[in-house]
C-alpha cells in the first residue's frame, strides 16, 4: 500500500495586529489557534508570517492577498472583519508514485481549488456570526473585553472544525445555494396563509421560515441570514434530530400525536409538552435583516416533513403556555400542508430524473436557488455519482466564467470520456456533464440546447 | 342618541302606509292577498267601495248594490271582473270596463249540491275561479260577455279550511277530523294537480278530537327558491317555547319536514317571509326574532334546528301624521305613535302588516346597517349579509371596517369571509359562462344575477382603498390581507387583477421587503404579465434581481419579443440581444437600426463592427446582398462605419 494523502485541515487560526503592535506582545494577536497544542512560538510565527505576506501583497494590489501556493500545502487569507484575519491552511493531497525505481511523492496542487476552499472558511465565519454576532459586536457587548471573545472563538471553533468534511468540498460549497421546493401556487399561498396567520397571532415571532424536508419553501429573513441558517438546519440541526429520532426517541412522539390528533412537535424547545419543566435547549442565533446583531431564538416546529422555524427576539418573554398555544395553532394545520405537499411531492422527482445520461448543477446568483443531480443526495452523504476529477473540472468552469464576470459558455471533453459543459447568462450557471462516447462537439451543442429547453424554458436563459 | 336609535331597530314598517278607512260599524275591511288590494266596503258596499293598493296610484271608487253583508271581495288578475261572496252558497260577479266603471249589473254562481258551504274562492286566471267548499273544489270558466259561468272541473273532498299561495299557485287544503292533513294542489289556469298529501304531526291529540291544526297557525311561503308549508306550532304547556315546524314541498313526494325553527316564547304569533328570512312577531313581548334557514344550525341528521338571529327585539317605532282636531293650537297635523303588535294588526304575506282599526297598510322591511353591529361573529354576519337583496355597499363596508385597526378582525375570519365571498362570486361567473354557451337556462342565471357579487373591483375600490386612507395598518398586516385574497381567488380558479398586484408591490416595496417580493414571484405567486414585468423593470435601480425577473417573465409571456429586444438593449447588452433574436428566430424582422443605433451610442467601435457585420450577413442571406436597404434608414450608420472603418471594410457585393 503506496502512501496517500487527501485534503486535511493544517491550521486554522485568527488573529488581530492590533492587539500586539509592540515586540514581545505578539502573543496577544493571537485569538484563536487549531490545533489547540501548537506552541506559543509556532504561532507567533505563524502569525507574523500571514501579516508579512499581507503587508507584503498589499503593495502590489488593492485588493488584499486570497491565497497563498506552497507545495504540501494551500494557505487561504480572509479578512473578516476590519482588521480581524481568519487564515485556514489545508494540506495539497498527495500520493507515492514509483518513477524508474524511485519511489517519489506527488503533490496534486491542482486538487485544491481556491473558491472552493475560500468559501469553506467564508462559511466558517458567517457560521460563528450566526450563532455569535461579529466580532466587533461581542466586544461592544464585553465593554472591548479580549478574553470574553476569544473565550467565543474557542467555544465554537474547536467543535466546529471538527465537522468540517474538507475533502468533499466541492462546486456546491462555492455557490452555497438553497434548495426550493418546486410547489404549486395554490399550496404555496396556503402555507404564505398559515405564516402570515401565526406572526398574526403570536406577535414575538419576528421572522418565519418554512422547509419542507431539505427545501426551502417561504423565508421571512433576509438573503443572507437565510443562506447561512439553511446551512445550519439542513447540516447539522435536522440530520442531528433525524439520528435523535431514530434512536428510541419514538415512543414519546407516538404518545404525544395520540393525544392532539396531530404529528407536530418542537425540533428545539420542549420536548414534552405535558411537562412544564421540558424547556429544551434553544438555540440563539444573531440576525441582521432589519438591524445588525438581533439576537434571537430558534424555536424549531416540525410536522412530517414540514418544518416552521420561528425566530423570537430574546427580549420577549416565551413562557410554557406559549409552546401549548404554538403547538395546538400549528399542529393541526401543518400536519395538513405537510401530507398534502407529499401528495404532489413524488410525481415531480419522478418526472425531473426520468434522463440519468445528463447529470446537472443550476445556481442563480439572485435567488440563490439550486439545483444538482450529480449529488445523490443534497448533503453530500452518499457523494457524487461523476468522477472527482470531473467535479472538480466545473469548479475550474466555474472560476473562469466567474473571473470574466461575462456571459460566456465552456465546452470541455475529458480524458475519461465525458463531456462537460458550462454556461453562464446573466446570474444564472448552469453545469452539465454527458456521459455519451463518440458523441462530437456539435452534438453536445444540441444536446444541450435540447437541455436548456426543457429545463430552463421559463426562465430568460440564452444559448 | 340618535344614532343610537338607528342601530337598535333593524325591522322597520314602511314610511308611507296605504291608508284606508278604518273597520267601524259601517264599514267592513277586505285584503286580497293576490292583487294586494285593500277594499274599504261601506254599508255592504251601498255607501261605496274604495279599492287601494298596491301602490296608491291606483284607487278604484266603486258602488254596489246592498245585497247582504260582504263576506269576501275580490277583483279578477286583470281587474275587469270583482267577485263578491256574500253567502256560503254563492259568489255574484260584476264586470268593470277599462275606465273602472261598472254597469252594476251582477251576475251569479251557486256552488254544487244543497248541503255544500262555500268556505272561500281564488282566481286562478282572468276568467277562471275556484270556489272551495267543505265539499271540495269547483272549478268555473268565466264568460262575462254572456254573464254566465261555466263548471270546468270538481274535485270532492272534505275541506275544513284552506290557504293558498297565488304568485307560485299554490293551494293547501285542511281535511281530516283535526285537521292535519293536507293537500297541496298545484293551480294554474286550466290546471289542477293534486300533490301527494301529507300529515303535519301535533303536539297532542285532543279527546274527543277535534279541530286541532288552524288556518291562522299555518303560512305559505317561498324561501331561498323553494316552496314551504311554515306550520306555527304551540306547546301544550306554556313553559316549553313554541316551534315553527317548515314542510319543504316535493313535486313527486309528500312534503318533507326539513326545519324547525325554536322560538323560546308562547303565546300569539304572525309570521313574514322578507328576503328569504322567516320573521315572526310576538304579541305578548312586542318583539320580533328572524331565522335565516341558510345559517348554520343543529342537526339530528333528519331536521335543522335553527335559533334566532338576533335576540328578539321591537320593530322600529311609527309615527303617523295625522290631521289635528286642536285647530286653535296652530298646526295642522299631530303626530300619532302606532300601538305596534296591537290586537288589531293582521298579517298578510309575503311582507304585509294591516292594522284594520287605523285604517293603515304596512310593508315591512329588514333594513340591514344596524345589523353590522348587533351580529358580532364577522363571518356569521357575511354569510347572512351575502343572502340578503342590496346588501352589497353593507357587506363591502363590513369588510373594510376589518381591517381598520381598533375593529381589526383575524386574519382566520377575513380568510373565511373572502372564501365566502368568492364562493358566491365564483357560482355567478361559472353559471355565467354556462348561460353563455347554453348549458343552463338563462333564468337560472338571471335568478344568480339578484345575488350580491363582490368582485376584485369591489374589493379594491371600496376595501383596499382604506390603506390609503387609514395609515395606521401596519404593512405585515396589509400584506398578509392581500395575500388571502390572492390565495382565497387561486384556490377558485378566479384570475387576480393586476391593480391587486401593484397594490401588494406598492406595499412590499415602500417597506422595502424585496426579498419577499422576491420570493412571491419565484412562486408565480404574481401572475406573469407585460405590466407586471414592467413594473419589475422599474424597480431594478432599488433592487437589482428585479431585472432578471422582468426578463424572466417577459421570456414565459412568448408574445413580448420586442419588449426584451428593448430591455437588453437599453442596458447595451448587444450581443446577448443578438443571440436572444437568433435563438427565438426572428433575426430576419429585427430592426437593424434599432441595433445599429445602439451600437454607436456604446461608443464600442469594435462592436458596433460586430453589429454591423451581423446585418450585413442577414442582408446577404435575405436578399444575396449586404447592403441595407433605403426603408432600413441606416444610411447614418453606414456613413459612421465607412468613416471608422473604410469603405473596404464594408462586405463586398456579390457579382452575379
Amino acid at each position: 500500500m503506496s502512501l496517500r494523502g487527501s485534503v486535511t485541515l493544517k491550521n486554522f487560526f485568527i488573529f488581530n495586529s492590533n492587539y500586539g503592535p509592540r515586540e514581545g506582545e505578539e502573543e496577544k494577536k493571537t485569538l484563536f489557534f487549531y490545533p489547540g497544542d501548537t506552541d506559543i512560538d509556532t504561532q507567533i510565527k505563524a502569525i507574523g508570517l500571514c501579516e508579512a505576506i499581507v503587508k507584503f501583497s498589499e503593495t502590489f494590489s488593492d485588493k488584499s492577498c486570497e491565497s497563498m501556493h506552497m507545495l504540501k500545502t494551500r494557505q487561504l487569507f480572509l479578512e473578516a472583519e476590519k482588521d480581524f484575519w481568519i487564515i485556514m491552511t489545508v494540506s495539497i493531497p498527495f500520493s507515492e508514485k514509483t518513477k524508474d525505481g524511485q519511489s517519489y511523492i506527488e503533490y496534486r496542487d491542482d486538487d485544491v481549488q481556491d473558491s472552493v476552499y475560500q468559501a469553506v472558511l467564508l462559511q466558517t465565519y458567517k457560521m460563528f456570526k450566526l450563532f455569535n454576532g461579529t466580532f466587533t459586536n461581542i466586544l461592544a457587548r464585553s465593554n472591548n473585553d479580549v478574553e470574553s471573545l476569544k473565550k467565543r472563538l474557542d467555544h465554537f471553533f474547536s467543535r466546529y472544525l471538527l465537522t468540517l468534511k474538507l475533502h468533499q468540498s466541492d462546486l456546491l460549497d462555492v455557490f452555497n445555494g438553497i434548495y426550493f421546493l418546486p410547489l404549486d401556487k395554490n399550496t404555496y399561498l396556503q402555507i404564505q396563509c398559515l405564516i402570515n396567520r401565526l406572526e398574526a397571532t403570536f406577535p414575538i415571532v419576528k421572522y418565519t421560515a418554512f422547509l419542507y424536508n431539505d427545501q426551502l419553501v417561504w423565508s421571512g429573513l433576509e438573503q443572507d441570514d437565510m443562506r447561512t441558517m439553511y446551512k445550519y438546519l439542513t447540516t447539522s440541526l435536522f440530520p442531528t434530530h433525524l439520528d435523535q429520532e431514530l434512536q428510541g426517541a419514538t415512543t414519546r412522539t407516538s404518545t404525544s400525536s395520540q393525544g392532539s390528533g396531530h404529528f407536530g412537535k418542537f425540533v428545539t424547545g420542549p420536548t414534552n409538552l405535558d411537562d412544564p419543566d421540558s424547556q429544551g435547549k434553544i438555540p440563539r442565533v444573531f440576525i441582521h435583516s432589519e438591524i445588525d446583531n438581533e439576537e434571537c431564538f430558534l424555536l424549531v416546529y416540525k410536522a412530517l416533513s414540514a418544518t416552521i422555524c420561528m425566530l423570537i427576539n430574546v427580549n420577549s418573554t416565551m413562557n410554557f403556555d406559549f409552546y401549548r398555544k404554538t403547538d395546538s395553532f400549528l399542529g393541526p394545520q401543518m400536519s395538513k400542508l405537510a401530507s398534502d405537499i407529499t401528495e404532489q411531492y413524488p410525481k415531480r422527482s419522478a418526472a425531473s430524473n426520468a434522463d440519468t445520461q445528463f447529470k446537472f448543477i443550476y445556481f442563480n446568483h439572485m435567488n440563490l436557488a439550486q439545483k444538482t443531480t450529480l449529488h445523490i443526495d443534497i448533503r453530500k452523504l452518499s457523494g457524487v455519482n461523476i468522477p472527482q476529477e470531473t467535479l472538480r473540472l466545473l469548479g475550474d468552469i466555474n472560476a473562469d466564467l466567474t473571473r470574466n464576470n461575462e456571459d460566456g459558455e465552456t465546452i470541455v471533453k475529458t480524458a475519461s470520456d465525458f463531456w462537460v459543459v458550462g454556461k453562464k447568462s446573466d446570474q444564472r450557471e448552469f453545469y452539465v456533464v454527458i456521459n455519451q462516447k463518440n458523441a462530437n462537439l456539435i452534438e453536445i451543442n444540441e444536446e444541450v440546447k435540447k437541455l436548456c429547453s426543457t429545463h430552463l424554458n421559463s426562465i430568460f436563459f440564452l444559448d | 342618541m340618535a344614532s343610537q336609535e338607528i342601530s337598535s331597530h333593524y325591522i322597520e314598517l314602511c314610511p308611507n302606509p296605504i291608508r284606508f278607512e278604518p273597520v267601524g260599524k259601517a264599514n267592513s275591511v277586505f285584503f286580497d292577498d293576490a292583487n294586494k288590494q285593500v277594499f274599504a266596503v261601506r254599508s255592504g258596499g251601498a255607501m261605496g267601495v274604495v279599492v287601494k293598493g298596491p301602490d296608491d296610484k291606483n284607487v278604484i271608487q266603486s258602488r254596489l248594490e246592498d245585497r247582504g253583508d260582504v263576506m269576501s271581495i275580490k277583483f279578477s288578475p286583470d281587474k275587469k271582473i270583482l267577485a263578491v261572496q256574500r253567502s256560503s252558497k254563492s259568489v255574484e260577479f260584476i264586470n268593470f270596463l277599462e275606465d273602472m266603471t261598472t254597469d252594476q249589473f251582477e251576475y251569479s254562481q251557486s256552488c254544487k249540491g244543497k248541503s255544500t258551504q262555500i268556505i272561500g274562492f281564488i282566481w286562478t286566471g282572468s276568467t277562471e275561479i275556484i270556489f272551495i267548499t267543505d265539499h271540495g273544489l269547483e272549478q268555473y270558466q268565466i264568460f262575462p260577455d254572456k254573464r254566465t259561468l261555466k263548471c270546468l272541473k270538481t274535485v270532492s273532498h272534505q275541506v275544513n279550511w284552506f290557504v293558498c299561495m297565488p304568485e307560485n299557485g299554490i293551494l293547501l287544503l285542511s281535511s281530516g277530523t283535526l285537521g292535519n292533513t293536507l293537500y297541496p294542489i298545484q293551480v294554474r289556469p286550466g290546471v289542477l294537480n293534486r300533490l301527494p298529501k301529507f300529515e303535519v304531526d301535533l303536539p297532542s291529540v285532543p279527546k274527543p278530537a277535534k279541530l286541532s291544526l288552524l288556518e291562522r297557525d299555518v303560512t305559505l311561503a317561498s324561501i331561498y327558491n323553494q316552496l314551504y308549508i311554515v306550520v306555527l306550532r304551540h306547546q301544550p304547556r306554556a313553559s316549553v317555547g313554541a316551534e315553527i315546524v317548515l314542510y319543504q314541498l316535493q313535486k313527486e313526494s309528500p312534503a318533507r319536514k326539513t326545519d324547525v325553527l325554536k322560538l323560546d316564547m308562547s303565546g300569539r304569533f304572525a309570521i313574514n317571509i322578507i328576503d328569504n328570512l322567516v320573521m315572526v312577531h310576538h304579541q305578548a313581548s312586542k318583539t320580533s326574532v328572524i331565522f335565516d334557514i341558510q345559517q348554520g344550525s343543529e342537526t339530528d341528521g333528519f331536521l335543522k334546528y335553527h335559533y334566532p338571529v338576533l335576540s328578539p327585539l321591537p320593530i322600529k317605532p311609527f309615527k303617523l301624521l295625522l290631521p289635528t282636531i286642536n285647530v286653535q293650537a296652530g298646526t295642522e297635523k299631530m303626530e300619532y305613535l302606532c300601538d305596534l303588535y296591537s290586537a288589531n294588526w293582521i298579517v298578510f304575506q309575503p311582507n304585509i302588516v294591516i292594522d284594520a282599526k287605523l285604517g293603515c297598510l304596512w310593508y315591512i322591511k329588514i333594513t340591514l346597517q344596524p345589523l353590522v353591529t348587533m351580529i358580532y361573529d364577522k363571518s356569521i354576519l357575511i354569510s347572512f349579509l351575502l343572502n340578503r337583496r342590496d346588501s352589497k355597499m353593507v357587506i363591502l363596508s363590513v369588510c373594510q371596517q376589518m381591517l381598520i385597526p381598533g375593529h381589526q378582525a383575524s386574519l382566520h375570519t377575513i380568510a373565511q369571509v373572502y372564501d365566502m365571498l368568492n364562493t358566491v362570486y365564483k357560482s355567478y361567473r361559472d353559471t355565467e359562462t354556462q348561460a353563455m354557451n347554453g348549458e343552463v337556462p338563462q333564468s337560472v342565471f338571471n335568478g344568480l344575477k339578484k345575488k350580491v357579487i363582490i368582485d376584485q373591483s369591489d374589493m379594491y375600490t371600496h376595501v383596499f382603498s382604506v390603506y390609503e386612507e387609514c395609515k395606521d395598518i401596519k404593512y405585515k398586516f396589509k400584506v398578509a390581507v392581500l395575500i388571502e385574497y390572492i390565495r382565497s381567488l387561486n384556490q377558485f380558479n378566479i384570475s387576480v387583477q393586476h391593480y391587486l398586484y401593484e397594490l401588494i408591490i406598492n406595499i412590499l416595496v415602500q417597506n422595502n421587503c424585496f426579498y419577499q417580493l422576491h420570493q412571491f414571484l419565484q412562486y408565480h405567486v404574481l401572475s406573469d404579465s407585460k405590466p407586471l414585468a414592467c413594473l419589475m423593470l422599474s424597480l431594478e435601480s432599488v433592487y437589482q434581481p428585479a431585472h432578471q425577473l422582468a426578463l424572466d417573465m417577459l421570456k414565459r409571456l412568448q408574445t413580448a419579443n420586442e419588449e426584451i429586444i428593448e430591455v437588453l438593449l437599453s442596458k447595451q447588452q448587444l450581443l446577448p440581444a443578438l443571440r436572444f433574436i437568433r435563438s427565438v428566430g426572428i433575426v430576419d424582422t429585427a430592426s437593424s437600426r434599432k441595433f445599429l443605433e445602439a451600437g454607436l451610442n456604446t461608443s464600442d467601435d469594435m462592436l458596433f463592427y460586430t453589429v454591423f457585420k451581423f446585418f450585413e450577413a442577414r442582408n446577404l442571406r435575405l436578399r444575396s446582398n449586404p447592403r441595407f436597404q433605403q426603408g432600413e434608414h441606416c444610411e447614418h450608420y453606414v456613413k459612421h462605419f465607412e468613416s471608422v472603418f473604410g469603405i473596404e471594410a464594408l462586405a463586398a457585393v456579390p457579382v452575379s
